[in-house]
């Protein structure tokens, strides 16, 4: 892979295709997760390592086991086991081996499960046709993508506490409203390309 | 009695506990497949069918899987139902699979499957399951249509691709793209919770 196609699946990771504002994927968490910076950045950095290691993993069972056995059928059903398992396990591992970080990241980890980003980003990869460091790149970069929106998305909300929107506005409405907002300035780098 | 039991199961999904505008989940589909009536009611429909059959197979086993791997289980047999959807879609109806694409395999990880089978066909009989995730179903079919329509028209001036309001009207693209699916779901939001405050007044009152 040369430099520019490295560069191309960065930036359309993270900007012209962010996973969150353009492709819409993992809004629970980003709705559910994003009251405080704090939280937003720990819900990020455990959906990146998650999502790193899922990239790698199902690439392998995919290109090694699947496809040799002719079970592309199956790709769902294997894809969300592996992310289930791996889930548990690195809650396991981090628990054992680096439980300051456990604390950390403890609380968001079986969130991740259900997060359709990991089982988007796994799919997308077979779509797109990557080979292995291709997607583990994605992978991280999507994740990466992630945790920026959700980050700025709770920096804004944490700001819009202190004001009064209508009554029937508050909660969930505005927050909508303003995600909006931060979808339409990330629609500003489609069509950006290299 | 028992009549009036089934009938409360089936509407409390499409009205008072709707998915989608009351216990807001499963937003992901929600926002992302809303782009046309079309996508968006056979999003809501093949939900429903993965959603209908889980429940009753997870009320089915609900006394054989152990209490510690239920999550894993349930995900499984979700899993199963989808790549079912998935095959028949691709199979009967590839333009829609085509254009709903990834989102038929993320049926998946909607957390409204996964939220009914865990609160309530892991304890409830097999019929009310049924009843229930046909209730949910439709709420959530509902609120999709509801949200396309919505997109559709002022995105593209058409329903169901129908032209509808003329030559001359300027679609406004931004509906049909990512920004204009937040703020029609949020502005929708807002005008069911303002009807809700206003019934509760009206409660008060009398």
């Amino acid at each position: 892979m040369d430099f520019a196609g490295f560069i191309n699946i960065v930036l359309t990771a993270i900007l012209i295709e962010n996973f969150v504002l353009v492709k819409f994927l993992g809004i629970c968490p980003f709705l559910g997760v994003s009251k405080k910076v704090d939280t937003a950045v720990g819900m990020g950095c455990a959906v990146a390592f998650v999502m790193t290691l899922a990239s790698a993993l199902t690439y392998l069972a995919w290109t090694y086991v699947l496809v040799p056995l002719g079970l592309d059928y199956l790709q769902t059903i294997a894809f969300i086991l592996i992310i289930a398992v791996l889930v548990q396990f690195v809650e396991m591992v981090l628990k054992k081996l680096m439980p300051a970080l456990y604390n950390a990241l403890g609380i968001y980890l079986p969130l991740i499960t259900t997060n359709c980003a990991v089982l988007g980003a796994a799919i997308l990869n077979v779509q797109n046709g990557y080979n292995f460091i291709q997607s583990v790149l994605f992978g991280l970069c999507s994740a990466l993508g992630f945790t920026l929106a959700i980050v700025l998305f709770a920096g804004v909300r944490e700001r819009m506490q202190f004001s009064k929107p209508p009554k029937c506005m508050e909660g969930f409405p505005i927050a909508l409203v303003s995600a909006g907002l931060m979808a339409l300035a990330f629609n500003g780098f489609s069509g950006f390309q290299i | 009695m028992k009549e009036n039991k089934a009938v409360k199961t089936l509407t409390a999904g499409l009205i008072e506990n709707n998915p989608t505008f009351v216990q807001l989940i499963g937003m992901c589909p929600t926002l992302a497949v809303t782009t046309s009536l079309q996508n968006g009611f056979m999003m809501g429909l093949a939900a429903t069918a993965v959603l209908v059959a889980s429940n009753v197979v997870i009320s089915l086993l609900r006394k054989c899987i152990p209490d510690k791997i239920r999550i894993a289980a349930y995900i499984v047999v979700i899993a199963g139902f989808v790549t079912m959807v998935e095959m028949l879609l691709n199979a009967f109806l590839p333009a829609l699979a085509e254009s709903l694409g990834i989102f038929i395999p993320l049926i998946v990880v909607n957390c409204i499957i996964l939220a009914r089978a865990e609160a309530f066909a892991s304890k409830n009989s097999v019929g009310l399951s049924a009843l229930d995730g046909l209730g949910m179903g439709l709420g959530f079919t509902v609120a999709l249509s509801l949200i396309s329509t919505v997109r559709e028209l002022l995105g593209a001036g058409t329903i169901w691709g129908v032209q509808i309001l003329g030559a001359a009207y300027e679609p406004m693209l931004v509906f049909i793209l990512a920004p204009g699916g937040f703020i029609v779901l949020g502005l929708l939001i807002a005008i069911i919770q303002l009807i809700r405050n206003k019934n509760e007044k009206k409660g008060g009152a009398a």
